[in-house]
């Protein structure tokens, strides 16, 4: 404590403020914040300015006016009378839902491709290793047009299923045109109807009873067969006899899934060629078909990668010790070797899954309508706000973005090793 | 010792191993059917390699480099008795259009000076990226940004020497002031002299050198610049700017300075928070509002701008991870040398940093380099959109495959070979036992 420095006989001198230690780090931070508020204050002042010049001015009426176009591909009732707010929320919802499809697809697929890249079959590994190097070196912008390039012209237009020269796939279920695909759609002969949200505002929407009982149900059964599973566990670590329960775990997440599908008269509704083109089941256009193959191809081989570097990252040392103790090869992967991979892939799988999400902005290059199409495309060019759309526009991506990492990071604190 | 039966004097010659170990045969029974599954694998794999091999050969081998349109293409092949849709490639159209792939619509009786360009970029490169180049040319480096910009935009040359004359001003103000007072009061003079070179005195300097002696080349409008010469503008400047800029976010982000961090993390967040077409739009329709009345620059300036700082944001979290994977000891070990923050960051944290985050940030510059055709998007030709626009020809419109087919070969090679210095860099730095 003696070599405090004597500074406090002599008083406060002004150049202490650079070169004492204990005021310099304020004195830069203060001197850098000053310097950003200026910068900040600047290039305000000049937008307003500039805004002035302009005769504009921010404000955020026109997303009550009609919007006066056409949402091609929607979740929910829309027609071109709706309100700007009401297609940048369609545009929303266009976006998750292609996000969630994409991540859901590249996961499945990046975890098999990157399986399969450590196969000690050579060919099948040369096969992945090639995969993963066309997708991730060439842009993502050319595997979404090349593909709905295909999507248009290779395959075949509705009037061809009509003389006979195309033909519907999986008995007569699902047709793939050039338009887009058809599938059969669930329907109910006994529904439960919708509750309406948020009355006539312009992010209403309704939500089905039948859906929201059977995912209720599905929640429940998976619920009771993790049940299930802890007390096999726990029997097993006391008696070290391990009772058979995968068919009481099936039974308890389709049973009573199956009971309701009956119950709420459950049929599909198949897609019929109907004058020039498909009517009933699900419609999915061409574009969003496109997007999603190619998301999810893309962003494939991106997570193959991280999967392989996770499994390679597992020191060897732990899979022979588990074949020292006699475990089978599937159960080293399952209980060895993955659980500790996954800690080291699931951080750069949410930013793959960030990057996904984030690039379902590129849907504008295709026609797809996600928000980018719809607030910051049509919705700017007609009212010219760029200042608002845009801003309103990245906030979404903003909270989308610190969402979804906010929910894996959580996910990942959970299954972190707990060290000292 | 009299019953010491008869031991065997020489070695029994080895016998053959069986053939169903060696060779070939014993290569494919270990590495493709050692067992049923690994058998199916492989069948199906040579299955789906036949399937995509069937599909392109007989298209691409196609005799149709002469070609002048659509229509003459389809007259070759029918000859040839192969119609239908995709009976065969019309190579005619990359024969005729690859320079527009390139160069965009650059004036054709100008395309050495992309071509100089590029040569240089290599020259410039090889200091940098290899060991065995004379390190004389770091020199040539050091000046070739400004002379690739001169060259591909042409115009006097004395705007480009304007600019040079900025830095070496900053480098002659930092080693007199430093010298006479502190290097403290030398660093801002050094960060103050060019600004106020650049912002009042550059333009005057070199309009008034160039009315003196008109030196210069035929200038080239910006609206004309496309192709792959445009990502690769907009990629290598990105790359080239992103490294400094992303390397001090990452330092502000790891500093106990609250403020700072606070600032920088709310950069780094925002940025990789909002997709980059997002702020390629900024670029074209806002980013002029922010600027002082009366000021417009132009739109591939404004596309580099914002290209540039979604790229500082990623390469400022590579190079965070970097830092933190970087051990405590060796932090510790520089302060025990009595290093100050800049000394001990330039010689014992940012080479070990650095080199812990060369494989992110190669990824980073790949994915930087695809993201270029994103401007394509906003109106700038990249050579996504210039595919487009040939199609818009009469003689060409209906092709597809060839241009996408020409432009993804293209970014392969430029990715893929990125991809593999990457790996040879850290094979080079590796000092791991």
């Amino acid at each position: 404590m003696s070599n405090t420095s004597n500074t406090g006989e002599q008083g406060f001198q002004f150049s202490q403020l650079l070169y004492d230690t204990r005021y310099r780090s304020m004195t830069i931070q203060i001197v850098a914040l000053i310097l950003i508020l200026l910068a900040f204050g600047w290039l305000i002042n000049n937008t307003v300015v500039n805004l002035a010049n302009l005769g504009k001015e921010i404000q955020f009426k026109f997303l009550g006016e009609p919007a006066g176009y056409d949402i091609n591909q929607r979740l929910l009732e829309y027609n071109s009378q709706d309100s700007h707010l009401r297609a940048g929320f369609i545009g929303l919802l266009n976006t998750l839902l292609l996000a969630f499809l994409g991540c859901v697809t590249a996961t499945v697929v990046g975890v098999f491709v990157g399986v399969l890249r450590l196969s000690n079959n050579w060919l099948v590994a040369r096969v992945m290793t090639a995969y993963i190097e066309i997708f991730r070196n060439v842009p993502v912008l050319l595997w979404i047009i090349v593909i709905f390039s295909i999507m248009i012209e290779v395959m075949s237009p509705p009037s061809a299923f009509r003389n006979g020269e195309a033909s519907m796939l999986l008995n007569e279920s699902v047709a793939i045109t050039n338009r887009g695909v058809y599938i059969p759609e669930a329907l109910f002969t006994r529904s439960l109807g919708d509750i309406s949200l948020f009355g006539e505002s312009a992010l209403r929407f309704d939500v089905s009873l039948d859906l929201m009982l059977l995912l209720a149900v599905l929640i429940g059964g998976i619920y009771a067969s993790i049940r299930v599973k802890r007390r096999a566990d726990k029997i097993q670590s006391e008696t070290g006899e391990r009772p058979t329960t995968w068919w009481q775990r099936l039974a308890l997440i389709f049973g009573p899934f199956i009971l309701v599908l009956m119950a709420l008269g459950f049929y599909l509704g198949y897609p019929e060629l109907k004058g020039f083109n498909f009517k009933g089941g699900t419609y999915m256009r061409n574009s969003l078909i496109a997007l999603w193959l190619a998301l999810s191809l893309y962003t494939a081989a991106f997570i193959a990668e991280n999967v392989r570097a996770g499994i390679q990252a597992v020191s060897k040392g732990q899979s022979e010790a588990a074949f020292a103790l006699g475990i089978s090869p599937s159960r080293t992967m399952n209980l060895v070797v993955l659980p500790q991979a996954l800690r080291i892939i699931i951080p750069p799988l949410i930013s793959q899954y960030l990057n996904l999400t984030k690039n379902t902005s590129l849907a504008i290059a295709v026609g797809y309508m996600d928000m980018t199409g719809t607030l910051m495309g049509i919705t700017l060019n007609q009212t010219g706000r760029e200042m608002e759309t845009l801003l309103m526009g990245m906030a979404v991506y903003l909270a989308i973005s610190l969402i979804i990492s906010g929910v894996m990071n959580w996910y990942n604190n959970s299954v972190k090793l707990v060290e000292r | 010792m009299e019953n010491l039966s008869f031991v065997r004097t020489e070695l029994v010659p080895q016998k053959a191993p069986p053939a169903s170990e060696v060779g070939m045969i014993g290569w494919m029974r270990t590495n493709l059917f050692s067992s049923i599954g690994n058998s199916i694998l492989t069948i199906l794999s040579l299955y789906c390699i036949y399937l995509v091999i069937a599909a392109i050969l007989p298209w691409a081998i196609s005799p149709t480099w002469g070609a002048a349109s659509l229509t003459e293409c389809r007259g070759v092949l029918h000859e040839l008795g192969r119609e239908g849709h995709f009976s065969g490639a019309c190579w005619g159209v990359i024969r005729e259009r690859w320079a527009q792939l390139l160069f965009g619509f650059y004036p054709s009786e100008l395309y050495f000076r992309p071509v100089l360009a590029f040569i240089g970029l290599g020259v410039a490169l090889a200091p940098v990226l290899f060991d065995g180049a004379p390190k004389k040319l770091l020199w040539f480096t050091a000046i070739f940004p400004f002379l690739c910009f001169w060259l591909i935009w042409g115009g006097s040359i004395w705007l480009p020497i304007s600019i040079i004359l900025g830095f070496v001003l900053a480098v002659v103000a930092y080693s007199f002031i430093a010298k006479a007072t502190s290097t403290l009061i030398g660093v801002i003079a050094a960060i103050l002299t060019p600004i106020i070179w650049w912002l009042f005195v550059a333009s005057p300097f070199a309009s008034t050198l160039a009315s003196i002696l008109p030196i210069g080349i035929q200038s080239v409008d910006s609206d004309i610049i496309g192709g792959f010469m445009l990502a690769v503008l907009i990629g290598l400047t990105g790359i080239i700017l992103s490294l400094p800029i992303g390397i001090v976010l990452a330092l502000g982000r790891q500093s106990d300075l609250p403020i700072l961090k606070g600032v920088c993390v709310a950069f780094i967040e925002f940025i990789r928070g909002v997709p980059l077409i997002t702020l390629l739009f900024v670029a074209s329709t806002l980013l002029n509002y922010f600027m002082p009345p009366g000021t417009s620059f132009d739109l591939i300036l404004r596309v580099m701008i914002m290209v540039t700082i979604f790229a500082s944001a990623y390469m400022a979290e590579v190079i965070r991870g970097g830092l933190a994977a970087l051990p405590k000891g060796q932090y510790e070990a520089a302060d025990s040398l009595g290093l100050d923050f800049w000394q001990a960051q330039r010689l014992i944290i940012m080479p070990q940093a650095l080199k812990i985050s060369i494989p992110g940030i190669v990824s980073t510059f790949i994915g930087l380099f695809k993201d270029t055709t994103l401007v394509g998007i906003v109106g700038l030709y990249d050579p996504l959109l210039l595919s487009t626009n040939i199609r818009a020809d009469q003689a060409w419109n209906g092709i597809l495959w060839e241009l996408y087919g020409f432009i993804a070969v293209i970014f392969f090679i430029f990715c893929f070979s990125m991809s593999r210095y990457s790996m040879y860099l850290e094979r080079k730095l590796a000092t791991g036992h």
